[in-house]
């Protein structure tokens, strides 16, 4: 390179670098919207099943419940419109979205045989039909049908209910139904709150 | 709210076109009453939430306070200052998000533009597309508010849910909060809320509380209510924050004149053109050259 390229050189540097300085050059706009994440998600109410309170939740899905799409779960927040919380949500209520999507939740039934050291993976079809049959069996075994007076007593005292404490009041009648139903008297939670 | 209500960037002495010439539009703020607030953590959990961030499970430090401060992946923190007084021992909970300054020190030290900015309604949100990652704001701010991500090497930090006023909505963080700490409405609003609190808490004989809304960075967009208004350290807060005098040295005076030195030099070297003319070199100057 000699004298009279490197000064050339050194001029259109200046003058690009001028242009740009100068603000001749194009330009973005200056800053989109955020996008709101919550267009045309599905919104679905729901209760906090975590303590007592029983804060309103709205839960947003993709998927607008088409037949051919399974809606997954992306946000959660408080429902204003809910009386006991209008809209405000505990750090336990506002994370609840990683309880729902949490990879440590167990997605399918398991299996573990008397005695074995590892767990198997088993359809759900296997697992209703497992528990059924076997509930049936000691229920058809174990029933107290009277007491020893003759008053009818239908007590099934050999097996024990635990149920989800993660429930709203309308799945815990349910479940009371169906349990006493079958004359379970054992039926406990785990929640202690 | 529109994508041109911006009435501030970062990077440029240029004027911005006026976002309010057709509408005005009110400025907006939160208010964090420390006095109610019980350290639950809700806001960092909401905030976290719907931003999409998901810090990485930290250490115990010896404090219920967790992380231990602001990050790319934390927007929200509460803060956990423990204090004794008369013997007792109490904490001073302090949200812990961008105060939205009026006059923003991250976007005067900004060196891109565009990629701090802030809007008609007093919000400062950044564009992560813009930014070079200089950190000069992380530097710059009073509060230490805006972080540098070790993964993209960008800087972020709380941009008041710009996405959810847009839409009509209140912060994350002011929605999720049980005890009525924060709260959010115009900045007018606010104050009027924030002064008779204050009233409310001097007639109940705490004479000290007070409203910390910094003048020195042109008031915030994030006011708050001090039970000792007198000690904001107490509360990790600055006591007199200030826009840092290089910032706008640069911003207002070097640049343009860095831009003017640009100007002149060409402008000189046109006069010498016309004037002096170009330099013609000797033949056996030029040969002497070619020779090396």
């Amino acid at each position: 390179m000699n004298r009279r390229q490197f000064f050339k050189l050194c001029a259109g540097g200046v003058a690009t670098s001028a242009i740009a300085g100068l603000g001749l050059m194009p330009t973005l706009a200056f800053a989109a919207p955020r996008e709101f994440k919550l267009i045309r998600a599905k919104e679905t109410r729901n209760n906090c099943c975590y303590c007592s309170v029983g804060c309103g939740l709205l839960m947003y899905s993709r998927g607008d419940v088409s037949k051919n799409v399974e809606p997954s779960l992306f946000h959660i927040e408080g429902d204003a419109d809910h009386p006991v919380s209008r809209g405000a949500l505990c750090p336990k209520g506002a994370g609840l979205l990683d309880f729902v999507n949490s990879p440590n939740r167990l997605q399918y039934p398991e299996y573990r045989a008397p005695g074995a050291a590892t767990w198997q993976r088993i359809s759900w079809q296997e697992a209703f039909t497992r528990i059924a049959r076997l509930m049936k069996d000691d229920r058809d075994q174990n029933m107290i049908k009277t007491n020893a007076a003759g008053t009818p007593v239908n007590r099934w005292m050999t097996t024990g209910m635990l149920t989800a404490s993660a429930q709203s009041n309308e799945a815990g009648f349910l479940t009371q139904k169906f349990a006493r139903g079958l004359g379970l008297v054992a039926v406990d939670t785990q929640a202690r709150i | 709210m529109s994508a041109r209500d911006i009435i501030l960037r970062s990077g440029t002495s240029e004027l911005t076109p006026p976002a309010q010439a057709r509408h005005a539009v009110d400025k907006v703020a939160k208010l964090f009453d420390a006095t109610l607030c019980t350290g639950c953590k809700g806001c960092q959990v909401a905030c976290s939430e719907w931003n999409d961030l998901r810090a990485e499970v930290g250490t115990f430090q010896g404090s219920y306070q967790n992380p231990m401060d602001l990050s790319s992946e934390c927007w929200t923190l509460m803060q956990f200052h423990e204090v004794m007084d008369d013997n007792k021992f109490h904490w001073n909970f302090t949200h812990t998000a961008c105060m939205h300054c009026d006059e923003p020190s991250c976007l005067m030290a900004c060196s891109t533009e565009g990629a701090i900015f802030q809007r008609a309604d007093g919000t400062v949100d950044f564009d992560a597309d813009k930014c070079i990652g200089c950190g000069y704001c992380t530097t710059a701010c009073p509060f230490s508010v805006p972080k540098l991500s070790p993964k993209d090497h960008k800087a972020y930090k709380c941009t008041m849910c710009s996405d959810r006023l847009a839409a009509g909505l209140e912060p994350s963080c002011v929605k999720t909060c049980v005890t009525g700490a924060l709260k959010f409405g115009t900045r007018e609003d606010m104050l009027f809320l924030a002064e008779q609190r204050v009233a409310q808490l001097h007639a109940n004989g705490k004479t000290k509380a007070g409203i910390y809304n910094p003048a020195g960075v042109g008031g915030t967009g994030m006011i708050m209510i001090f039970e000792d208004i007198t000690n904001p350290e107490a509360y990790g807060m600055p006591k007199d924050p200030v826009v840092s005098k290089p910032n706008t040295l640069k911003q207002d005076w070097l640049k343009p004149l860095g831009t003017a030195g640009i100007i002149g030099m060409a402008g000189l070297a046109l006069v010498h053109r016309i004037a002096v003319g170009r330099n013609r070199v000797q033949e056996d100057e030029q040969n002497n050259g070619s020779e090396e």
